[in-house]
């Protein structure tokens, strides 16, 4: 079994129970995982071909001429507006996300001078406020989950109590899934927790590879592998096997 | 119906440095780059470009004309972060002013509907604020079902003197249509700019304007547009479907040049100091393949 798609079914996984949501995962192993869901035990959400419609059938990833049984119409301004109704949960990467799960994609260093700019603060401000994010982190190292991350763009749950109520009623951070895990907050101070760890890897390693201190339960979820059928899903959604070289094999 | 129509050379006669211009479309899409490139033949200075971002940003600060941009996002779609944007901020060559994407829409509707601000609750716990201290909250009048009176970011109103948009087909008189697949926000561009120049692929008599797509993409009407310029291929080297697709081979040369200062002298000389529209398209259409 490879990495990759154990990934995919986990980030799959945060989508089971959603229903009449936009489900809104950004990168490769997100959209795969997304329209796995989709395919399987999520049918009523709905998703973008990436360009501008809510497509109903299973779309290749990346592949711009495959047939749409288009449902619904959704330009840029529609999915803002859907996004300030709370029906939608997006996941986004994160270059650094910490403890309480700020998240950057913005820039390394300071804002004012980076020492590297990044995306930028993109939707994650107006996303982590309004509806539920979960993030995907492919390469899970010191470097990307890190004690303070140097910019905040989608805020974590520390930043969320200081703002406190009413301001901070719709933010539901969910789930970080990386290359070694899946993480949630369900923690009393919201702390990151390993939710499940990944077959194939060790505590130690998720330990090593983080820059703070998580949150182990006593005792562990392994994470899920991908069924048979899934994992035929996921090669008709992903044919040119644009995953693996996303998510390295141990 | 007033006749709109101007040349390039009138819509540059128009503009003057310092001005605050807001561009339409999407990244690297359906932008107006005849008219950007037009900027930058002309040397107009000291600009602030308000947009969701794409190469109007990384071209104008390479060339040293823009001071200031305001955005949602600079990225080239296929290359996601605009190249001659990132290495102007990582050499502070220009200021920013940065917001969360839905942010920025409500700024551009805001000076749209002529509202000092719209409020929302993004950028509360994000650094948004922190990196825009002129950024202020606004308590809601109304309290909740709790009694509570929220506090929201009110994103002020875009200050722009020009807007400049692209469309696949108008009149004569500045009816402006996208036969594409998104109009991203040029509609709130037009109406939030004091004055506002359309550069369109192809002009058309008023009663054709339904010949290629239905009443839905007839989204700018005139009142808000005061000079038409055709252009085609007016959107190159982004996309403009379904007149054509991005030219991703020169959009690839042109990120390279950020790396290579010599490269960037070549691709300036070829592409930016020409004559006109018409002799940037013939420099695109004679270059040899990986040039």
């Amino acid at each position: 079994m490879r990495r990759s798609d154990i990934c995919i079914a986990a980030i799959a996984e945060c989508f089971r129970g959603e229903s009449d949501i936009l489900c809104n995962p950004i990168g490769i192993s997100p959209i795969i995982g997304g329209r796995l869901a989709k395919a399987t035990f999520a049918p009523d959400v709905v998703m973008t071909d990436a360009v501008s419609v809510l497509a109903a059938n299973t779309l290749p990833i990346g592949n711009q001429d495959a047939p749409r049984v288009i449902e619904s119409y959704a330009p840029y301004r529609t999915i803002f507006d859907i996004l300030w109704s709370g029906r939608r949960h997006v996941m986004m990467g994160a270059t650094q996300i910490d403890q309480y799960g700020n998240q950057n994609i913005a820039a390394i260093g300071s804002f004012q001078r980076p020492k590297a700019q990044l995306l930028g603060l993109r939707g994650a401000p107006g996303n982590l406020i309004n509806h539920r994010t979960s993030y995907w982190v492919p390469n899970h190292t010191k470097r990307s989950f890190v004690s303070n991350v140097d910019v905040v763009s989608g805020p974590g749950y520390d930043r969320m109590g200081e703002i406190g109520r009413p301001s901070n009623r719709y933010h539901d951070l969910y789930r970080v899934v990386s290359n070694l895990g899946v993480f949630d907050f369900d923690t009393p101070d919201n702390r990151m927790r390993l939710r499940s760890i990944h077959p194939g890897v060790e505590v130690s390693e998720i330990i090593e590879n983080t820059d703070f201190e998580i949150v182990i339960p006593e005792n562990l979820e392994l994470s899920r592998l991908p069924s048979e059928a899934e994992l035929e899903i996921i090669n008709v959604i992903d044919p040119t096997e644009l995953r693996y070289s996303e998510v390295q094999d141990a | 119906m007033a006749d709109k129509v101007i040349t390039e050379e009138d819509f540059i006669a128009g503009l003057k440095s310092g001005m605050t211009i807001g561009v339409g479309g999407w990244g690297s899409r359906r932008k107006p780059m005849s008219l950007i490139m037009a900027i930058i033949r002309a040397g107009i200075q000291d600009l602030t470009i308000v947009s969701y971002g794409g190469p109007e940003i990384g071209l104008l600060s390479a060339t040293g004309q823009l001071k200031k941009a305001i955005y949602g996002f600079v990225s080239l779609d296929s290359i996601p972060l605009e190249p001659h944007f990132r290495l102007a901020r990582q050499t502070g060559k220009i200021e920013a002013t940065e917001f969360d994407e839905g942010a920025f829409y409500l700024g551009l509707m805001a000076a749209a509907h002529r509202v000092p601000f719209y409020p929302t609750r993004a950028g509360l716990g994000s650094d948004m604020l922190e990196m825009n201290p002129e950024l202020k909250l606004v308590e809601s009048p109304y309290p909740d079902d709790s009694g509570e009176h929220e506090e929201l970011v009110a994103i002020p109103a875009f200050d722009i003197d020009v807007s400049l948009i692209h469309m696949n087909r108008a009149d004569q008189g500045g009816n402006g249509q996208f036969l594409g697949p998104d109009l991203f926000f040029d509609d709130l561009f037009a109406m939030a700019a004091k004055k506002t120049y359309m550069s369109c692929e192809k002009i058309v008599a008023t009663e054709n304007l339904l010949d290629e797509g239905s009443v839905h993409t007839l989204r700018i009407p005139r009142i808000f547009v005061n000079g038409v310029i055709e252009a085609p291929r007016g959107a190159h080297f982004t996309e403009c479907p379904p007149d054509y697709e991005r030219d991703e081979d020169f959009q690839k040369l042109y990120a390279a040049t950020a790396k290579d200062p010599d490269l960037w002298e070549s691709f300036k000389s070829r592409y930016l100091e020409v004559d006109s529209h018409q002799e940037y398209l013939r420099m695109v259409d004679s270059r040899e393949d990986g040039t």
